[in-house]
C-alpha cells in the first residue's frame, strides 16, 4: 500500500513537471508566434547572441567529437562488414547511422553540456540576487525576456548544428574509407549520398528540433525552481543536464517508434 | 491611531492601505493580519528583526507575493484580487530598489536604467538617452552608463537600481534595506538620496529597514513589525517616547533572552501572542 502511494506519488510528480515543462514551451511559443503582433516584440538581438553561443561557439567541440563518432562507427562497422566481404557498405552505414541518429543525438548531448547548464545556471543566478523579482515589479514578464529569445536561439540552432554534425561524421567515415576500405574521397562522398534518402536527413532533423525545445524548457524550468542560495544554482545546473539527457533519450525513443510505423519500415 | 506631525495631507485617500492582511508561504503564515495606511508622500519605514515578516511585507507590497486574505489597496485596486494584466499596469507607477541592488549582469548601467523605458513606453531612442542622463544624474553616476555591474561598487550599485527604479517616474517608491552591506558614509549618502528624492517628487516612499539611525532620519513614520504583527506604528517621535516593551526592546538594542530549551521557545511564544492581543 505504502509502495503503491510512493509511485503513485512520483507519476504525479514527474506528470506535473512535463506539464510545467509544456506549459513553458507553449508560452515561449506564444511569445515568439503571437506576442509581437500585440505590442510585445520579441528580443531578437538577444536570440542572435544566444544563437552564437549555443550554435557558433560549439562548432569546435561538436566537429572534433563528431568527427571521432563518424570514424567509430565506420571502424565498428567494417568489422562486421568485412566478414560478408561488403566493406564497401561502410559509406552507408555511417551516413545512415549519423543522420537517423546520432547526429542528432550526440548534437543534443554537447549542447545540453555547454547551453542546458548555462541557461540553467544564468536564470538560477537571476533569481538567487532577485533579479528574476526585479523584471516583474518592472511588470515585464521574465518568460518573455529571458526564455523567449533561448528557445528561437535552440530551435534554429541546434538542427543547423545537426546537419554539421552529419557532415562531419561522414568525414570521420571517409577517413577510414579511403585509407582502409578502398574508397577515394569522391566515391566515398558519392557512395554516401546514394545511401541516404531525404527523410534519413529530415527525420534526424525533426528530432534535433524536438531536441531543442526539450533541452530549453530544462534548463530554463531547472533555472526558474531555483531556491535561496548559491548552492542552489549548482543544484539546478546539475539537474537540469542529467534531467535534459534523459528527456532527450526519452523523445528520441519516441520519435525514432513513430517514424519507424507511420513510415512503415 | 495617530496624527502625524509632518505636512502630509490626510485629506487625501491614503496611497496605500492595508486590511487584515496575511500571507502564508504554504502551511506557515508569515504575516497575521497587517492593517495600516501609508499617505500619499511619506516615508514609511517599516521596521523589524530578522524573520519579522517585513521582507515579506513589501514584497506582497510590490505584488511579489499573493495575500492569503486581507486587502491593500493602491490607486483604487485591491492587490489581493487585481488581476496579471491590472498587477502590470499598477507596477508602472511603483518602482522598487533591491536589496543587493538586482541589476542585470550582462547589460551596462544605462541599459539597466533605460530597459522599463524601452519595454514600456514608445519613446525614440533619442529621447530615452536623454530620460536616461536625467535618472542617472539624480542619483550622481552621470558618466556611468557603459559600466557594467560588476564595474560598480556595492553603493553605486544601489544608485544605479535607484535610477532603474526611477525610470517610469514611478508614484511610489520601494526599497528593500537600502544601506545593508555599505559602509556608514555610502549609506549615509544613501538616505541623503532618499530624502533629496522625497523633496525633489513628493513621491511615497517605503523603506524596509532595520538600520535605526537611518531610519529616524528619513521616515516621516514608521512600523515595527515582530513575528507577523504590526507592534507599532505612529511618528518618529511617538516611536521615540513609546513604552511598548517591543519597541523600547527593539530601539534601545536589547537581546532577546537566550532561548535554552524548545519549551521555554513556544511558552515565550505563545505568551507574546497573549501580550499582543491585550
Amino acid at each position: 500500500m505504502e509502495l503503491a502511494v510512493q509511485i503513485g506519488q512520483s507519476v504525479l510528480n514527474a506528470l506535473a513537471y512535463l506539464g510545467s515543462l509544456a506549459t513553458l514551451s507553449a508560452r515561449a511559443a506564444y511569445y515568439t508566434l503571437v506576442g509581437p503582433f500585440q505590442g510585445k516584440p520579441v528580443r531578437f538581438q538577444r536570440a542572435i547572441t544566444q544563437a552564437m553561443q549555443v550554435g557558433v561557439r560549439a562548432l569546435p567541440i561538436l566537429s572534433l567529437i563528431t568527427f571521432f563518432i563518424g570514424l567509430i562507427l565506420a571502424l565498428q562497422a567494417a568489422y562486421e562488414l568485412k566478414k560478408f566481404g561488403a566493406i564497401n557498405f561502410v559509406a552507408s552505414a555511417v551516413a545512415i547511422s549519423m543522420s537517423r541518429e546520432l547526429g542528432p543525438l550526440i548534437t543534443a548531448i554537447v549542447v545540453i553540456g555547454r547551453s542546458g547548464s548555462a541557461f540553467a545556471a544564468e536564470i538560477g543566478t537571476m533569481k538567487v540576487t532577485e533579479e528574476l523579482d526585479a523584471l516583474e515589479t518592472m511588470a515585464i514578464n521574465p518568460t518573455r525576456f529571458l526564455v523567449t529569445p533561448k528557445f528561437i536561439a535552440m530551435v534554429i540552432m541546434l538542427p543547423c548544428l545537426t546537419i554539421w554534425a552529419n557532415a562531419m561524421g561522414v568525414l570521420g567515415g571517409a577517413l577510414f574509407g579511403v585509407t582502409k576500405a578502398g574508397f577515394t574521397f569522391l566515391s566515398y562522398i558519392n557512395a554516401t549520398v546514394d545511401a541516404l534518402f531525404l527523410r534519413d536527413i529530415v527525420s534526424g532533423l525533426i528530432k534535433s528540433f524536438m531536441f531543442g525545445v526539450t533541452i530549453t524548457a530544462v534548463g530554463c524550468q531547472e533555472g526558474l525552481a531555483t531556491g535561496a542560495g548559491a548552492e542552489q544554482v549548482g543544484r539546478s545546473t546539475t539537474s537540469a543536464v542529467v534531467i535534459s539527457i534523459f528527456l532527450v533519450i526519452a523523445v528520441d525513443l519516441i520519435f525514432t517508434a513513430l517514424f519507424f510505423f507511420l513510415g512503415g519500415q | 491611531m495617530n496624527t502625524p506631525l509632518n505636512p502630509i495631507n490626510e485629506n487625501q485617500p491614503p496611497a496605500i492601505s492595508l486590511r487584515d492582511l496575511r500571507v502564508s508561504y504554504g502551511e506557515r503564515e508569515i504575516l497575521h493580519g497587517v492593517t495600516f495606511d501609508v499617505q500619499q508622500g511619506e516615508t514609511l519605514v517599516i521596521l523589524g528583526g530578522s524573520g519579522s515578516g517585513k521582507s515579506t511585507l513589501l514584497r506582497t507590497l510590490v505584488g511579489l507575493e499573493r495575500p492569503t486574505s486581507g486587502e491593500i489597496w493602491i490607486k483604487g485596486k485591491n492587490l489581493a484580487t487585481i488581476s496579471d494584466e491590472e498587477l502590470d499596469h499598477l507596477r508602472r507607477h511603483m518602482g522598487m530598489s533591491f536589496q543587493g541592488g538586482a541589476l542585470f549582469g550582462s547589460m551596462t548601467v544605462g541599459e539597466n536604467v533605460a530597459l522599463p523605458l524601452k519595454e514600456h513606453t514608445k519613446l525614440e531612442d533619442p529621447t530615452i538617452e536623454i530620460m536616461l542622463r536625467i535618472k542617472l544624474d539624480q542619483v550622481g553616476l552621470s558618466g556611468y552608463e557603459d559600466y557594467y555591474p560588476s564595474q560598480l561598487s556595492g553603493g553605486m550599485k544601489k544608485r544605479a537600481a535607484v535610477a532603474r527604479a526611477l525610470a517610469m517616474d514611478p508614484e511610489i517608491l520601494f526599497f528593500d534595506e537600502p544601506s545593508a552591506g555599505l559602509d556608514p558614509i555610502i549609506a549615509a549618502g544613501i538616505d541623503e538620496l532618499i530624502l533629496e528624492l522625497k523633496k525633489a517628487f513628493h513621491m511615497t516612499i517605503i523603506v524596509v529597514t532595520h538600520e535605526l539611525a537611518s531610519a529616524f532620519l528619513i521616515a516621516d513614520r514608521m512600523v515595527l513589525i515582530n513575528r507577523g504583527e504590526v507592534v507599532a506604528f505612529g511618528t518618529t517621535e511617538e516611536m521615540r517616547t513609546s513604552t511598548h516593551p517591543k519597541v523600547r526592546q527593539f530601539l534601545d538594542r536589547i537581546a532577546e533572552p537566550a532561548v535554552s530549551q524548545e519549551l521555554d521557545y513556544l511558552q515565550m511564544l505563545t505568551e507574546d501572542r497573549h501580550g499582543s492581543r491585550r
